[in-house]
């Protein structure tokens, strides 16, 4: 039984290669896409599928893939940060603003809230404050890297929040919840962080 | 690289399940709370690839274990299993 | 949740019969350990075997694994678990790891350990992926790649039991791999293969010698039936490497009539180890 943690002889961690001011605290760089997901890949027809916005009364605000596509689009290439240590620099996406949803939102008389819970195909919840997804911070994208959002990589659409862990950036995407009251995703019941700045390592409930 | 050539089993989460139950829990019978099915939890099909354990039912995906070992904290959540029947001996059957 | 009581119980509940527990103590808790490296054997140019002494060790029973924790100076720390390929009634146990190109474990294991090391683990893990020469039933064994290690364990298991033990149970073993170099304990399956109550076969789903006569594809249903005990037999069959093979082997295993409680799997990942 050890007391100490036995330091194994010669192992390191994976250095990091990445300029210091790129990577958040206790990530190293990868050039690959990892592929992690709670579930199997769900599998999706566009013709059925649609984009929710809801509020906590019931009202909501809806989208066909068609009229998805009508709104207007961005391009954003950002660096993602995933929770299990491994950052992706420039990443290129095709999407749709959320601040574009959430305008059609109020426009539509939907009650504003302090957060929002992204809700997906297969059961994936997650949690942000709702000032993480507005302001230009994130997107509904389905496009990557010039092509269709690969299903395993969350296609049709997924979100994407990349100022916060990748965790955030929910696969399968199908709708925002907008609440007064947060209410922990999938992951956060387990003991993920509320908000999850990679910047300052929230990773973890109770992480300051 | 799809997602279902990736995923384990139940067998991969016995030791973090193992620093919970005094006993050996990948020959426990577990009940679906989804579906009904029982089966072995060394057969559950693992996803989570290092966030935590996701243990799912091979016949309706129904979450049944989810486990996330944060620091301090050891969090489990068994709503999607009914019945966890856990054998006394690691039982060669 | 309730944690219901084996015995009559289970009839009433309708959950399979278990039958009792082989002669174990009661389970220790799992706790990390440091072993120390008696012995690096090489098996393949990718994989190599740890020989392990590690104190206080409880005992396994073949098809279980380990926990391996490597902790870094700086406090960073990777976990990965490991099958035991060695048979229960060694006193040391063997692990036999095979190097994946951008591993973060296994290049350590191969390319820095040696003997004398440290090596922080914690098991025997898993109750359900286990096999013993007392349980009945002709044995069926399907590997891919480093699969082959968990069912090594119960195939040195076998060759030490008595005559007669052995006859009672003969083994079927069904080897699949990317090229002969690649197979693991290439020598000790020959041997073993001599034996009247075991019989190898193997298939090679990338490059095969010019002289090859074994099979040249990946596992199909043909292959299956033509290797397999008839399921008229009640045999059990145990499955483990890559997951998409030990998938597709355990649908075709109940597809040709095994019974599913008797088919076990155990799932390494994409690539298998």
């Amino acid at each position: 039984m050890t007391d100490k943690p036995f330091i194994a002889r010669g192992f390191h961690s994976r250095r990091p290669t990445a300029p210091q001011d790129r990577l958040p605290p206790g990530q190293y760089e990868t050039r690959d896409f990892p592929v992690l997901s709670a579930g199997p890949t769900p599998r999706v027809p566009l013709a059925t599928w649609h984009f929710t916005v809801r509020d906590s009364t019931g009202r909501s605000v809806k989208w066909t893939w068609e009229e998805f596509q009508k709104l207007p689009h961005e391009t954003p290439t950002v660096d993602i940060h995933c929770v299990t240590k491994w950052s992706k620099f420039d990443t290129r996406w095709e999407g749709v603003s959320v601040d574009t949803l959430l305008k059609s939102a109020h426009d539509a008389g939907l009650a504003e809230g302090r957060f929002v819970v992204a809700f997906c195909d297969g059961g994936y919840t997650t949690n942000l404050p709702i000032g993480d997804v507005a302001g230009g911070k994130a997107w509904v994208v389905f496009g990557y890297d010039g092509a269709p959002l690969p299903a395993e990589h969350g296609g049709p659409a997924r979100l994407l929040v990349p100022h916060l862990y990748f965790w955030k950036s929910a696969k399968w995407v199908r709708g925002l919840q907008l609440l007064d009251r947060d209410e922990p995703g999938f992951w956060e019941q387990l003991g993920y962080h509320d908000r999850g700045d990679p910047w300052r390592e929230q990773r973890y409930q109770g992480d300051p | 690289m799809q997602v279902e050539q990736m995923r384990l089993d139940g067998n991969a989460a016995g030791g973090m399940l193992g620093e919970l139950f005094a006993r050996d829990v990948t020959a426990a019978l577990a009940t679906c709370g989804g579906c009904g099915k029982v089966g072995p939890v060394g057969a559950l099909l693992e996803y989570g690839h290092g966030m935590g354990v996701v243990l799912r039912c091979p016949s309706c995906d129904t979450v049944m274990v989810r486990l996330v070992h944060a620091p301090g904290w050891l969090r489990l959540d068994v709503s999607g299993t009914s019945v966890l029947a856990i054998p006394d001996a690691v039982s060669v059957s | 949740m309730t944690a219901a009581i084996l015995g009559e119980s289970n009839a009433t509940r309708g959950i399979p019969e278990v039958s009792q527990p082989i002669a174990a103590p009661a389970a220790p808790r799992l706790e990390w350990r440091v072993a120390t490296v008696i012995e690096v054997r090489e098996e393949t140019q990718r994989a190599r075997t740890l020989v392990l002494d590690v104190p206080e060790w409880p005992g396994h029973h073949a098809g279980q694994h380990v926990d391996v924790r490597l902790v870094a100076e700086d406090g960073y720390q990777a976990q990965r678990s490991y099958s035991i390929g060695s048979a229960p009634e060694e006193k040391t146990i063997a692990l036999t790891v095979e190097r994946l190109e951008d591993g973060e474990v296994s290049p350590y294991l191969i390319d820095v350990l040696r003997p004398g090391d440290g090596l922080e683990l914690r098991g025997p893990i898993g109750g359900y992926f286990v096999w013993d020469v007392a349980q009945r039933g002709p044995l069926l064994l399907v590997a891919g790649g480093s699969g082959i290690v968990p069912l090594m364990a119960m195939v040195r298991h076998h060759m030490l039991a008595d005559d007669k033990t052995r006859a009672r149970v003969p083994v079927r073993l069904l080897y699949s791999a990317r090229r002969w170099d690649d197979v693991i304990y290439r020598d000790e399956l020959a041997r073993v293969a001599e034996r009247p109550e075991v019989e190898v076969s193997f298939t090679l789903t990338r490059d095969a010698p010019s002289d090859w006569v074994g099979y040249r594809r990946r596992i199909d249903r043909a292959m299956i039936q033509d290797v397999s005990w008839p399921a008229a037999e009640t045999p059990r069959a145990y499955v483990c490497g890559p997951t998409p093979l030990v998938e597709s082997v355990a649908t075709l295993l109940v597809e040709v009539g095994y019974d599913p409680m008797r088919v076990r799997t155990e799932r390494f990942g994409p690539t298998g180890s």
